[in-house]
């Protein structure tokens, strides 16, 4: 996994609250067996019509927002079901970063194994936000060391899991780090419990 | 100190602590599927590792599979991922229950079924609905491609300590009203994200009458309200409906029943959160709008979005009644509906097609509507074939299938047309679910039942007391 320290973004916002795994990445997306490739599949009943051409009224295709890669959400974003494509798609059309005044729990934990920041703000902060980049264009640039969020006229602190933190600022392979507790697995696994 | 059945279950699986980290817990029962593990099975490939624990794995093929009697898929990327799950279980020692397996069933259908789920289990599976197996008082919870990778490979994982919800349902729920109309109430009263954070024990005298069947489809819908895991403490059901499945304990039965019943949450022990519904008050719900929340009484009327105080609900709503082609302020019971899907992880049991039956029984499905139902497991569609049940649905006018998720998220050929108005015994009704376009409402199998006879939304209690379950 890719290391996360530090991203100079165009931001876009998504002004709607519950924003299900089934809108971020249809059904019809999910037969695929690879991980990569899914960005074209973002949002697509969102984004596009029945027969493949762009809505014009669906906010990422505004050209003002080509290459954002700060994602800024409604409440509970991510619910529905578990599929990691949602956060594969948003990765791999560019999102790194994800700010919400909440998120779904699954959604969250899948961000966060793929590299992806995902940051929960109060929704006062998340509605200035979302509507500064909606009338201009807003860039942001977050620092995660320093868990600031900020840009030539303001700076946010932001609230983080220790162990959040650490595992993207190192992009640390998870499954490296359990088997240093193979000892104790095993000990489990021969007590019966 | 007086423990809740979720801290007793968490301590017991506990394998490292370690201040500022989540805890390690092992993992009981791993539940596979074709869709959330093809990269989970690639990454153990790439890194050169096994599967630690095949034995404690299960895998089944339940969401792209073809409901048609032949069981052939017209789709090629469908079929070629199902031959990946049979590969990859052939690969790394995995039981499978592939197509033609009499275990072959949706994966919250046959967990149960086959006595793999038990009480006092940590259970996972890449599919949010695992919350079902909560039932029998296992902490069960849906998790992402990457963590299912990681029990692949570890038979553990890493989880913050959730907060604990205690949802209180009080008194009986009335005549012809079932588990699907308490959970659906629970949401709609709550809201979708209750349970975000924690997770939810289900108490109360109407949980306790419950059959384990109405219960599994209490806590299924649990991850609708935001909760990762809803359960309940077992009892004398419990193991009533363990007793002689084929993985449930043999000869040591009774002592796994004992142990199994210590678990129940403690007379005096907290919870972080306690929420509390009147089962006497609920009426049998439809959804009207795209989340589960957006949920009424059958005889409500549609919400007029300009009269809702809250500015974002307004919003909500509109957007929500424009996509269902629904104009607010309009009588529930006079939707009319194109299609019923009887089936899904959440009402595909046996006592779900026993209650749609009871109500088809000697009725015609109206013209207007095409109506099927989907058993949840092959043994479910054995099982009511002998008693007859296929025989009143097809004799109605339903098309009678072979089991797997079929229309409650279409990714197969069951799908809802775009504009279609679909009533569903399914646990999402979001934009899309159930096809492009395609409108979903969410009821119980009977309010299903009744659905697909009158064309439109009816109370059941209405109907004739010699139908009412």
């Amino acid at each position: 996994m890719e290391p996360f320290k530090k991203l100079d973004g165009l931001v876009f916002p998504l002004i709607r609250s519950n924003v299900d795994t089934d809108q971020i990445i249809p059904k019809q997306f999910l037969k695929r067996i690879e991980r990569k490739g899914f960005g074209e599949c973002l949002f697509y009943h969102w984004r596009f019509d029945d027969n493949g051409n762009k809505k014009q009224d669906f906010p990422l295709n505004n050209p003002k927002y080509e290459g954002a890669s700060i994602l800024i959400a409604g409440p509970n974003f991510g619910c529905g079901s578990s599929r990691e494509h949602a956060p594969w798609a948003l990765q791999d059309f560019g999102f790194k970063v994800i700010l919400a005044p909440s998120f779904a729990d699954i959604f969250f934990n899948n961000c966060l194994k793929n590299g992806i920041l995902a940051v929960t703000l109060p929704e006062k902060v998340i509605a200035s936000l979302q509507d500064k980049a909606e009338k201009e264009v807003l860039h942001l640039s977050i620092n995660l060391e320093e868990q600031l969020i900020y840009n030539h006229q303001f700076s946010i602190s932001f609230e983080i899991d220790e162990y959040q933190k650490h595992m993207l600022i190192n992009g640390l392979d998870e499954i490296g780090l359990t088997l240093v507790h193979e000892e104790k697995i095993k000990n489990y696994e021969m007590s019966g419990r | 100190m007086p423990k809740t059945i979720i801290e007793k279950i968490w301590d017991q699986h506990l394998i490292h602590r370690e201040e500022g980290k989540p805890d390690l817990l092992y993992i009981d029962l791993h539940l596979v599927h074709e869709v959330t593990s093809p990269q989970a099975f690639e990454g153990l490939r790439v890194n050169n590792r096994k599967v630690r624990r095949p034995d404690l794995t299960f895998a089944t093929v339940d969401h792209n599979v073809s409901t048609q009697k032949s069981r052939v898929s017209t789709d090629p990327v469908s079929v070629k991922q199902m031959t990946t799950l049979e590969k990859n279980c052939e690969e790394f020692g995995i039981p499978l229950a592939g197509i033609h397996h009499p275990d072959q069933g949706i994966v919250h259908v046959i967990g149960p079924e086959l006595g793999l789920t038990q009480p006092g289990k940590t259970i996972v599976c890449g599919d949010s609905h695992t919350s079902t197996h909560g039932a029998f008082g296992a902490i069960a919870f849906g998790i992402g491609t990457s963590e299912v990778e990681h029990v692949l490979a570890t038979q553990t994982l890493w989880q913050r300590r959730p907060k604990t919800l205690q949802i209180k349902v009080n008194g009986r729920l009335g005549l012809g009203v079932t588990a699907k109309d308490l959970i659906l109430a629970i949401i709609a009263k709550f809201g979708v994200d209750v349970g975000t954070g924690y997770i939810a024990e289900y108490t109360g005298e109407a949980i306790r009458e419950m059959s384990m069947e109405e219960r599994m489809t209490v806590c299924n819908m649990s991850i609708e309200a935001g909760a990762r895991a809803g359960l309940i403490s077992p009892d004398e059901k419990t193991i009533a409906f363990l007793k002689g499945r084929k993985y449930a304990p043999k000869e040591d039965f009774e002592e796994a029943a004992q142990r199994w019943l210590s678990l129940a949450t403690d007379e005096g022990a907290k919870y972080d959160r306690t929420i509390e519904i009147d089962a006497e008050s609920i009426e049998p719900q439809v959804t009207w709008g795209t989340n589960p929340s957006m949920c009424l009484s059958i005889n409500d009327y549609l919400p007029v979005p300009e009269q809702l105080d809250n500015p974002e609900e307004c919003k909500a709503a509109e957007k929500a009644l424009q996509y269902m082609g629904l104009v607010g302020g309009a009588p529930i019971n006079e939707i009319p509906i194109d299609y019923v899907f009887i089936g899904s992880c959440t009402n595909s049991r046996l006592k779900d097609l026993r209650d749609a039956a009871q109500v088809i029984k000697g009725h015609h499905v109206h013209e207007n509507v095409t109506a099927l139902v989907v058993p949840g497991s092959f043994l479910v569609k054995a099982q009511a074939e002998a008693e007859g049940l296929d025989k009143i649905f097809i004799e109605a006018g339903f098309e009678w299938r072979e089991s797997g998720c079929s229309m409650c998220l279409a990714m197969n050929d069951d799908i809802v047309p775009a504009g279609k108005r679909c009533a569903s015994t399914s646990n999402r009704n979001f934009e899309g679910r159930q096809g492009s376009g395609a409108r979903t409402h969410l009821v119980s199998p009977a309010m299903a039942a009744a659905a697909a006879i009158y064309g439109k939304f009816v109370d059941v209690r209405k109907l004739s007391k010699t139908v009412l379950v």
